[in-house]
């Protein structure tokens, strides 16, 4: 069985730390709020000016003031901080900012990430997401490894247009963990009941089977 | 003598000296932290042929969208604009152009144009269509690319509270782009929900210094929510 969206977001939680400061794309990441480790604390990032997110409001205290950076009314928690989005991105470019998750239509074997623009179709904008792949030492990318008809995103080279050059390490797919290396891709974990197989053949780029490639558990 | 009092009470003086082809640097992230009522006071002006730096265009019928509406708007300077369907027919008929520019990097163009920084080099873009046809250069073996940064003619501002001596304090994320707006403008008009006497805002507290700020107007906002999200 491929991973659901919740237990896409479940597994990259697991790569959270004690103390990280951790900025959660739109989309799948943003799920990964909902699976942070117990035992652990970590802070919100929201790059349009607000560190220390909350959930989400209740009617009575939403405030047109306080959104996220997907627009959304957000809430802040105790001890949390506002500043401008220079300030923000300076967070970001600086490498201040311990761990990104944000989605991709495809990635490749050099750590490229396309996410922003499909030739053709109308384009919309990158956002932020330029500045985070940049600035970011830890990124990991959510996707699903193909496409509707079988055509793999694990690419040897993107053919999209690029949102970052040779910055992505991990990537966590609706049916494998994998970590890019050396010019390949490393699969190092799948999703419960998915053959090795299975992902190699809908994997594009040169992919390195370990001996062992544990099943996930949930 | 009016001395440091930037108070200024009618929207015609607010925007007072804007005219066709002037570039507008405009704070705000969506439609959080705009200065409503300067926008519609262009709409009013029929101003055209304006260039945009704002991190978005608003939607339809509302912020800078309303702005589409008369085609005021020659090309925007935006990191993410698919809000509104105005927007997208009056781009895809040629009629309106948008530089799509990184948000990290359009929040340091304008913050670097307000410091009389004339462009930066950054990782951002690198590799990227973002990068192409810009100078590259690599510092401790890593690639970054020329940035130029961003002024305007004016500045139009979003702040909570102002005094008459234009120091500014914003609210929450409604500050977003809004500080830097305010330093990269020739004329800085900021528009704000209440405006105090000199020494009521606690100067350890101002965000905006009055020295970047030419016009202070007293608005009144709707202050609409684009993605209204709630927990039980």
């Amino acid at each position: 069985m491929s991973l659901s969206r919740e237990q896409i977001a479940q597994r990259v939680a697991r790569e959270l730390k004690d103390g990280y400061y951790v900025n959660l794309g739109i989309g799948i990441p943003t799920l990964v709020a909902n699976y942070i480790p117990p035992g652990i604390e970590v802070m919100l990032q929201s790059e349009n000016g607000l560190l220390g997110m909350g959930p989400f409001p209740t009617a009575d205290k939403i405030d047109a003031d306080m959104i996220n950076a997907g627009k959304q009314t957000v809430t802040a928690i105790k001890g949390a901080s506002i500043f401008s989005s220079a300030e923000s991105f300076a967070m970001i470019r600086g490498g201040h900012v311990h761990f990104t998750v944000l989605g991709a239509f495809e990635v490749d074997v050099e750590g490229n990430i396309a996410s922003w623009m499909i030739p053709g179709k109308l384009v919309k904008g990158m956002g932020g997401a330029m500045d985070l792949v940049a600035g970011a030492h830890n990124i990991i990318v959510t996707m699903t490894h193909a496409s509707k008809d079988g055509e793999s995103k694990l690419l040897t080279r993107c053919s999209l247009p690029l949102t970052g050059a040779g910055c992505i390490k991990k990537v966590v797919t609706d049916l494998a963990y994998v970590e890019i290396r050396e010019g390949k891709f490393w699969l190092l974990e799948r999703a419960p009941g998915v053959s090795v197989d299975t992902i190699v053949k809908l994997t594009a780029g040169p992919i390195v089977v370990p001996e062992v490639v544990p099943e996930m558990c949930f | 003598m009016a001395g440091f009092n930037k108070v200024v009470n009618t929207y015609d003086e607010a925007l007072a000296g804007l005219t066709d082809g002037m570039t507008i640097i405009a704070g705000g992230f969506g439609l959080c932290g705009i200065p409503e009522g300067l926008i519609a006071q262009i709409k009013k002006m029929g101003t055209k042929q304006l260039t945009i730096a704002s991190n978005n265009c608003g939607v339809d019928g509302f912020g800078l969208g309303i702005l589409l509406e008369d085609r005021q708007i020659k090309k925007m300077i935006s990191s993410y604009v698919g809000e509104n369907e105005l927007f997208e027919r009056q781009l895809l008929s040629g009629e309106l152009e948008v530089e799509l520019t990184p948000q990290g990097t359009l929040a340091e163009k304008i913050r670097a144009g307000g410091a009389g920084i004339p462009a930066f080099y950054t990782a951002t873009g690198y590799g990227t269509p973002v990068g192409e046809g810009k100078e590259v250069r690599v510092f401790n073996g890593r690639s970054y690319i020329l940035e130029e940064s961003i002024t305007g003619d004016f500045a139009l501002v979003k702040g909570w509270k102002a005094d008459t001596y234009g120091n500014v304090i914003y609210r929450h994320t409604a500050m977003n782009f809004n500080p830097m707006a305010a330093t990269a403008g020739k004329i800085t008009v900021v528009e704000v929900e209440e405006i105090v006497q000199p020494g009521e805002l606690d100067m350890d507290h101002i965000h905006t210094p009055g020295i970047y700020v030419d016009r202070v107007i007293l608005g009144s906002f709707e202050k609409r929510i684009e993605r209204r999200t709630v927990s039980q």
